[in-house]
């Protein structure tokens, strides 16, 4: 219980301590140490879940499963190594004139609010607390899309707060609903809302009145995870945020939205005992894997393609859980870790690049691997992990959410197999130049910290080869949570 | 029917009025001060509902409203009308009659979405929830018709006051921890909103959101 | 016997009615003059200028059709009859099976084509100018009016006035807000339809921005005098007609002589303060520019419709 409450407290510390000095040379040292500190309390949390199953913490108002520690875990950790990739990077940014002291404050104190709201919200066994903690994402996170105060990127900020506040607030509504219907049989009060006792009694929810709840709630959490036709706020705040922060945002908030999604499902299901939900997320998440692919080849911004890519394999996991069962589930817990690893790492390496040739446009950064082999290999790889080559982890998930497509949902495979095929063609076609090919650019004043890139390439090729014992126990235990 | 839920109907009609009324604003000051009416008749709800249901923890919900929407925002949104110079026009998409008769016909489907959750609810303003969800379909109609910032902000805060009302109605509010998160999202929410709309204003010139309609698919 | 007593109520009706509708707009005219701070003409001017108007000569263009000469004596009728059937001070009159709301409307819109026919009839500019702009304000403000009528009609669950005011005046007493959404809509309509400020203003003299003065500016005599009290009956009407719908405490029914009375009385109270509110609203309005009425109308109808869907869905 103790390991919950430092988890949470390090970021929130953070947050309040760079609110003050965010603005010195050092801060991004001071970054780095909180989140460091948070991965390291995430990991005894994450020992201690291992050990004792799940447990709940300060009188039920908190509660650590496999399924959402695994999660915690991943949050920490990709924060940590977005930290470091974030401290020379954005320094690169200061030296430019794109960014000021007062500026760097508040991306620092906002990068620690950010995720320890993200980790309340994975923490928290209150559903209403959840919902505050999803809109606390948002709120965190909008004016750090727009930090480099251009035109581009207030509008893209605007359209992020407004989307995703009309998104949040059809989840309210679902979230009320919800709460109506637990109401009747929990009784009111706090403990209506909490996961713990809803799972518990989910057979005896007002099945018509869960039902409106998951659409309002799939709308409403749809929109932050980025599901076709809610999308459009994605593309632009990757684009126009500083890269760490469209790292963490493809990378984390995507997966704590998608989370939030399916701790509902799993009550719905229980209530409902038809399809319903599944069938739903079905349809969303081939409509994004669809629409995704193939604005995928009209892209010219770099990280804009990225984004695509992030709905992409969003979708694909919605369709996976929404499949269900223990091998699809399985796959898109899988999925979640590892496209959250390479989609980061590939925004490491994008960033450097446009960092490098001073424009996000794709047409003009070329010959990468020339200037800095480290940055253009880096793309590479990521690039290939992330379109599912072997040996790389992606291939893994995505196979079995395939072969699971086959036997469940056999009309949706040919089209899964045609978007993964168009979104191949399209970042294939698009990274090969840039990589490869002529440039004359000097290098960098600050050398790259492109350390996090091959960890995090590395760690997915890794659960590639080999997933370890204890880590597919998790996933498995998990997946039986989910039912 | 007793005096209380008669003076909650009124309630409920007095909101509706307001959200039309809303609808059909020309100056962004007034529309302020009928989002601050709309927060205080709000309160009084729930006031009577706690007074009629003996339901104790809705009157410091109603003192939260009060203090947060009647004062607060309120406050704030004028600092910032005042500072940002915007305070009379408010340009509309389609024009004003035209919205009215949108706005019908969403108090219309409303109304009829609501049923099956009403006669499954156990509070005595259970019929109340169609007016909620209407105020919640008006006040996204009052964001997708507007042009300048501050109009479609106000409209998504008075979404908030319907989702508010809806919670009120058919469950009697919602946990206190969670009605607090709710009210500090909310304030913290509109306090952004403040620094970004300095910023729009210092890279557009204006709060026009014509000018953010830039960023599209080429 | 008891038909004579039952058609010697309804004669009775009518004729009050009839008879002191000038007085009413006297009244109002001198409430108004008040409120401006002038002294007014007193409230018996309204007879003395009919009285002056009655004695002169009628002046007829050249290409008046029987239809001009004939349309000041319908209004006048048809406001007659709209007189005995709305409920002043009794109820279960003679002719209260014709009181239906929609028939009402009907009548009222048979004495307003009439007027605009015989404006155009002339051929004058202003005769067409006021016609085309009587008719923009009439379709507008009559599905308003109908909208307004439908909330009390479904409330008591029948169309005839009678039954209408005969059951909500016995009610106990509740907040009914479709029914104050339905009061401040039927007052929007009231100010349209009899040509009071904000939608036209009765003592203008600039002829390019008359409605309803645009159509009698031909008429003299007699038949200016029939239209003025016809004009002065409609409002009448639609005061009576409102206090009738949304605050008929007070009636009496039709054979209950010791009641009549009291109900001259709450009647004459209600009718004074009627008058002394629309003065009060006049005063503080101002009249707005003609594109801007079907604004002021829309409000109107939504006002209704909503009155309406909040009758249907809270049952209040």
């Amino acid at each position: 219980m103790n390991e919950i409450a430092l988890v949470l407290v390090a970021p929130l510390v953070g947050g309040l301590v760079l609110a003050f000095s965010g603005g010195w040379t050092r801060a991004a040292l001071i970054n780095v140490l909180f989140s460091l500190l948070t991965f390291v309390f995430s990991a005894l949390l994450t020992a201690r879940v291992i050990e004792e199953g799940p447990i709940t913490g300060f009188d039920a108002l908190f509660f650590v499963d496999p399924f959402n520690v695994f999660l915690v875990a991943l949050t920490a950790f990709v924060a940590f190594t977005t930290a470091l990739f974030s401290r020379p990077y954005m320094l690169n940014e200061q030296q430019r004139g794109k960014l000021t002291a007062r500026m760097m404050r508040l991306y620092h104190s906002m990068y620690q609010m950010f995720v320890f709201t993200m980790l309340l919200a994975l923490l928290t066994n209150n559903m209403g607390v959840l919902w505050v903690a999803m809109e606390a994402a948002t709120l965190t996170t909008v004016l750090l899309v727009s930090l480099y105060r251009t035109p581009a990127s207030i509008e893209a900020a605007w359209k992020y707060f407004i989307l995703c506040g009309v998104g949040i607030a059809q989840a309210l509504f679902g979230t009320i609903l919800l709460y109506f219907a637990a109401e009747k049989v929990l009784g009111a009060g706090g403990t209506a809302l909490l996961w713990t006792q809803l799972n518990a009694v989910k057979g005896s929810l007002e099945p018509t009145v869960l039902s409106l709840a998951f659409v309002f709630l799939l709308v409403g959490y749809g929109t932050k995870v980025g599901l076709v036709p809610l999308h459009n706020w994605l593309p632009d705040a990757h684009a126009e945020g500083p890269t760490p922060i469209s790292a963490v945002l493809s990378g984390l908030l995507l997966n704590v939205a998608l989370y939030a999604v399916v701790r509902c499902k799993v009550l719905v299901d229980g209530a409902l005992g038809t399809r319903f939900a599944g069938d739903l997320m079905i349809g969303f998440g081939l409509l994004s894997v669809i629409v995704a692919a193939f604005f995928l080849s009209r892209q010219k911004d770099v990280k804009r393609l990225f984004a695509y890519s992030s709905i992409e394999h969003m979708g694909l996991m919605t369709f996976a859980f929404g499949m269900g069962g223990p091998v699809a589930t399985f796959a898109a817990l899988l999925h979640m870790t590892v496209h959250s690893l390479t989609k980061s790492a590939i925004f490491f390496a994008v960033g450097h690049a446009a960092q490098k040739s001073g424009t996000q446009m794709m047409d003009q950064i070329r010959g990468l691997v020339i200037t800095n082999p480290t940055i253009g290999w880096g793309l590479m790889l990521g690039s290939l992990a992330i379109l599912g080559m072997p040996p790389f982890g992606v291939f893994a998930s995505e196979f079995l959410i395939l072969s699971t497509a086959m036997r469940e949902v056999p009309w949706a495979t040919p089209i899964l197999l045609l978007a993964l095929g168009v979104a191949f063609a399209a970042i294939f076609g698009k990274v090969q130049p840039m990589v490869f090919g002529e440039t004359s650019l000097p290098r960098l004043p600050h050398p790259p910290a492109l350390m996090p890139v091959f960890v995090h390439l590395g760690l997915v090729l890794m659960l590639g080869l080999f997933i370890p014992p204890y880590l597919a126990e998790w996933y498995r235990q998990a997946a039986a949570l989910i039912g | 029917m007793p005096i209380s839920a008669q003076l909650i109907n009124l309630m409920a009609a007095l909101l509706l009025l307001i959200a039309f009324a809303m609808l059909s604003q020309r100056r962004i000051r007034s529309l302020i001060y009928l989002f601050g009416w709309q927060g205080a008749v709000l309160a009084a709800n729930c006031v009577i509902v706690a007074w009629s249901t003996g339901q104790g923890h809705l009157y410091y919900s109603a003192a939260l409203t009060l203090v947060l929407k009647v004062i607060v925002l309120p406050l704030i949104l004028l600092y910032l009308i005042r500072r940002l110079n915007v305070q009379w026009d408010v340009e509309t998409l389609i024009n004003i009659p035209t919205t009215m008769l949108f706005g019908i016909v969403l108090v219309v489907f409303a109304f009829n979405l609501s049923l099956p959750i009403s006669q499954l609810a156990g509070t005595i303003t259970r019929s109340t929830l169609g007016i909620a969800m209407a105020i919640v379909l008006l006040s996204f109609l009052m964001m997708l018709t507007r042009r300048k910032a501050v109009p479609q902000v106000i409209g998504f805060l008075a979404m908030e006051n319907g989702l508010f009302f809806a919670a009120t109605s058919t469950t009697y509010g919602m946990p206190m921890v969670v009605e607090l998160g709710i009210a500090l999202d909310v304030l913290i929410g509109v306090l952004i909103l403040g620094i970004f709309f300095f910023q729009v204003r210092g890279a557009f010139d204006s709060l026009d959101l014509r000018h953010m309609e830039k960023l599209k698919e080429d | 016997m008891a038909y004579l007593e039952s058609f010697s109520y309804q004669l009775a009706q009518t004729l009050i009615v009839v008879v002191i509708a000038p007085l009413l707009l006297g009244w109002v005219n001198q409430c108004r003059a008040w409120l401006q701070n002038r002294s007014g003409a007193g409230v018996l001017q309204p007879y003395r200028v009919l009285a002056k108007l009655f004695q002169k000569d009628v002046v007829l263009a050249h290409g008046a059709s029987p239809l001009f000469r004939f349309s000041p004596y319908l209004q006048f009728g048809c406001m007659v009859l709209v007189a005995s059937i709305v409920p002043v001070i009794e109820t279960n009159l003679l002719f209260a099976p014709a009181a239906d709301v929609i028939a009402l409307v009907g009548i009222f819109a048979l004495a307003r084509i009439f007027s605009a026919l015989a404006a155009m009839d002339v051929g004058t500019a202003f005769g067409s100018l006021g016609a085309r702009r009587e008719m923009l304000v009439a379709s507008l403000s009559e599905p308003a009016l109908l909208m307004v009528f439908f909330t009390p009609l479904l409330i008591v669950q029948s169309s005839s006035l009678n039954t209408i005011v005969d059951t909500l005046a016995h009610r106990e007493f509740a907040l009914y807000p479709s029914l104050a959404f339905s009061a401040v809509a039927f007052t929007m309509v009231l100010l349209a339809e009899n040509a009071r400020i904000p939608i036209d203003n009765p003592a203008t003299h600039l002829e390019l921005t008359m409605i309803h003065e645009a159509l009698i500016l031909e008429y003299s005599g007699r038949h200016l005098a029939l239209i003025e009290w016809a004009t002065a009956v409609k409002l009448t009407v639609y005061c009576a007609l409102g206090i009738a719908l949304f605050a008929p405490w007070g009636m009496a029914q039709a054979g209950q002589w010791q009641l009549v009375p009291v109900a001259v009385m709450v009647l004459a109270l209600k009718l004074a303060l009627a008058g002394a509110g629309l003065a009060l609203l006049e005063t503080l309005s101002a009249k707005m520019r003609i594109f801007r009425a079907p604004e002021f109308l829309g409000m109107a109808f939504l006002l209704a419709v909503l009155g309406m869907l909040i009758y249907l869905l809270l049952g209040a």
